[in-house]
């Protein structure tokens, strides 16, 4: 039987693998990816517990974060496609023009 | 007649913010001109008060705006214009605007003119503030006033290392006479709830009286400051370092007479506690002798001068003391007169001599300087007590006082200090005008008379100082419809008492033309042990240095070097450092590197994280423990 609690441990699985792809990865679609996972794994959260307690709200707030997580990476792709042709290149440690 | 009194206060303010935008520039002569002018309006308009006051027989009382209100404490900035302050401001703006005519052509080639009258119109305006307040909170302003002005003045060359030396001297010894006055305001509210001058005079006789004798002791210890009595006096002779107007000012209308002033005003209470007036009495009877005896060797023109008012003003505490507050105030204004005059005189005198104070440097300016010499005799005349001029009717009325009361040792000592009054005024007169021989010659100073407005300016003292002490009986009836009456009980014995005095300074003045005649007497007794006494003032400065100003500098060394430096600045020091070291040492987490910055939001969430659920966990396990006590082998 597949409870609730199941679905929970996939989402913690799921959030601590998309944090240290966050953590480790250099290349920024790598990175990209990772963020997506962390973004992925709260959805199967709160679709999991939006079912169990019977309250679909939970459910609504996923589709937001889908729909916001596609329009991210619709921005975000522009913007590493654009880097990518002015440097050829998508290394984070080369990104220090943030340099405090 | 409300605004009478507004212009007669508040003009000299105007005159000297008027000033004061200058004060950076080289000398504009209208500056002078127009702060002279606005003080002559608050004269007229304190005439005019003085008029009002003398037809109605009213007090004129105005309420400005409140001014501190809270719970049960009410100030306002209230002025009252009864007889006596009607009196002393007809005397300060008189004086004043005097002064300030005469100081137009005195620092004529002076760099800080305009400084100058802007400091010195504050000073009018802070005194005034100090006579026509109606309660003790607007006396202290002026009272405040009046010190922080004199400090700017006395100080006013301050390139001078003395001048400054002396403006710190007599604004610190204010300040520790201030403490005591301060003190007093607070025992005043304390018990009566009030510190308007009606409520607390009405409440006099209620006090308890030993609350009230130290109220009265508090209060004088102010006026001890203010009018540099004994042990407070040394500043006073030290303020000689300011521009001579500023004396004049000083010793004349503004400042020391404050002091008279307060014991004047507050009447009510020393009519309560005589124990404390025969003290204020003896003290003042013993400073007249002790200033005298120093004046009477000094070679400082304007120290001589500085001594006497010190000696004059024991003269009024010695009336005020023993209650006769109407002489005390008459004495206050004869003084401001002649002691003005004598002031400016010298002022003229060291123009002449290019600054030069030793009266054994001058002899015979008569011939060059008639003007000033005979204003300056006129009023040495006067302080001597000679009839008729102004001098003899209100210092024989203090002598009168004080025999009146059986109090024979302060008449004695006061019947001995008009001789001695008498003899250094005119050793300075003989020394600087008269005798032999031109002794400037030997030092190559070519003396000059003062240009003649400045006489002419001088001119209304001199007739003030010879006809004041006709309007006794007047003045009188005038100011004793608010100040207690006093008893003679002389008049059997009046016309001796007048013969003896008079005798007495006529005999001082006497030896002094005998034996100053020739200029300077031998020397040889400027070796003997009184004489180097008298000059070093009996050693009073140089046992104050020892005794408190030596310590105090090696205390404030010590603390300065061991509290401030180790503790104080270490702290802060600290602090600071810990702060830098800190940035120092976490600065490279700022590589710029988005990487790393995304591992250090990781660390920051998990902190918070951890900061959120750790209470909860904690709970938990407590929970958890408690209820399954029985696990863990607990019994």
């Amino acid at each position: 039987m597949i409870t609730v609690s199941h679905y929970l441990v996939v989402a913690a699985l799921m959030f601590a693998i998309g944090l240290i792809g966050v953590m480790r990865r250099k290349n920024l679609l790598m990175l990209f990816f990772a963020t997506e996972i962390l973004l992925n794994a709260v959805n199967v959260a709160l679709a999991a517990l939006s079912n169990h307690f019977g309250d679909l709200t939970g459910q609504m707030f996923a589709f937001f974060i889908i729909a916001i997580a596609a329009s991210e990476v619709a921005v975000g792709l522009g913007l590493l496609i654009v880097w990518y042709k002015r440097t050829g290149r998508l290394d984070l440690d080369e990104l220090t023009t943030m340099k405090g | 007649m409300e605004k009478y009194l507004y212009i007669a206060l508040f003009a000299p303010l105007v005159g000297s913010l008027f000033a004061a935008i200058f004060g950076a520039q080289p000398k504009i002569k209208f500056v002078g001109l127009a702060a002279s002018g606005f003080l002559f309006v608050s004269f007229v308009s304190a005439l005019v008060l003085l008029f009002e006051v003398m037809a109605t027989g009213q007090a004129i009382h105005v309420e400005m705006m409140p001014w501190i209100a809270a719970g049960d404490l009410y100030i306002p900035f209230g002025f009252v214009v009864d007889q006596v302050s009607a009196i002393m401001m007809v005397v300060v703006t008189t004086v004043s605007t005097i002064v300030h005519i005469y100081a137009i052509g005195y620092m004529d080639h002076d760099k800080g003119f305009n400084r100058f009258f802007s400091w010195l119109s504050a000073f009018v305006f802070s005194m005034m503030i100090l006579v026509m307040s109606d309660n003790f909170a607007g006396l202290f302003i002026g009272w405040e006033g009046v010190g922080l002005c004199s400090w700017g003045l006395i100080g006013f060359w301050y390139h001078k290392e003395s001048a400054t030396w002396a403006a710190n001297e007599a604004f610190i010894m204010n300040r520790i006479a201030d403490l005591g006055m301060l003190l007093g305001i607070f025992l005043i509210y304390w018990n009566v709830g009030s510190i308007q001058y009606d409520a607390v005079f009405a409440a006099a006789p209620t006090i308890a009286n030993d609350t009230l004798v130290w109220i009265g002791i508090l209060l004088f210890i102010g006026a001890m400051g203010k009018s540099a009595q004994f042990p407070l006096h040394p500043w006073l002779a030290d303020a000689m370092e300011g521009p001579t107007p500023v004396s004049a000012l000083i010793h004349a209308a503004t400042m020391v007479t404050a002091g008279v002033y307060l014991v004047i005003r507050a009447n009510p209470i020393y009519v309560e506690i005589p124990d404390v007036g025969y003290l204020i009495a003896s003290l003042g009877a013993f400073v007249a002798l002790f200033a005298a005896s120093m004046a009477l060797v000094n070679r400082d023109m304007k120290r001589i001068i500085a001594y006497s008012t010190l000696s004059q003003l024991g003269y009024m505490f010695v009336a005020a003391g023993l209650g006769a507050y109407w002489v005390a105030l008459f004495h206050l204004m004869t003084h401001a007169f002649f002691k003005a005059l004598l002031f400016l005189g010298a002022g003229n005198v060291m123009h002449a001599m290019h600054d030069e104070l030793d009266p054994y440097k001058m002899g015979r300016l008569y011939p060059i300087m008639k003007g000033t010499a005979i204003l300056m005799i006129i009023a040495s005349v006067a302080l001597a007590g000679i009839y008729p001029l102004a001098g003899f009717f209100s210092k024989d009325k203090i002598l009168e006082v004080a025999f009146s009361g059986e109090h024979y040792i302060l008449w004695g000592t006061l019947w001995i200090t008009a001789g001695l009054t008498a003899f250094y005024s005119f050793r300075l007169i003989m020394l600087a005008f008269f005798g032999d021989t031109a002794r400037y010659k030997e030092h190559g100073i070519h003396p000059h008379e003062a240009p003649k407005f400045m006489l002419v300016a001088m001119s209304p003292l001199a007739l003030l100082a010879i006809v004041a002490g006709f309007f006794e009986h007047g003045f009188v009836h005038f100011v004793n419809a608010v100040l207690p009456e006093f008893e003679f009980h002389t008049h059997h014995v009046e016309m001796i008492l007048i013969a003896v005095t008079s005798l007495m300074a006529l005999g001082g003045i006497a030896v002094a033309i005998l034996l100053y005649r020739r200029g300077r007497i031998s020397t040889k007794w400027e070796s003997t042990w009184v004489y180097k006494m008298l000059i070093n003032q009996y050693y009073i400065p140089k046992i104050y240095d020892l005794i408190f100003v030596k310590p105090y500098g090696a205390f404030s060394h010590m603390m300065w070097k061991n509290i401030d430096m180790k503790v104080v600045d270490a702290t802060v020091d600290f602090i600071a450092k810990t702060v830098y070291s800190t940035g120092e040492k976490t600065h490279t987490m700022q590589s710029g590197n988005l990487s790393v910055n995304l591992r250090w939001m990781v660390v920051g969430v998990m902190v918070l994280l951890l900061a959120a659920f750790v209470p909860t966990l904690w709970e938990f396990a407590s929970n958890f423990y408690t209820q399954n006590l029985h696990y863990f082998g607990a019994n």
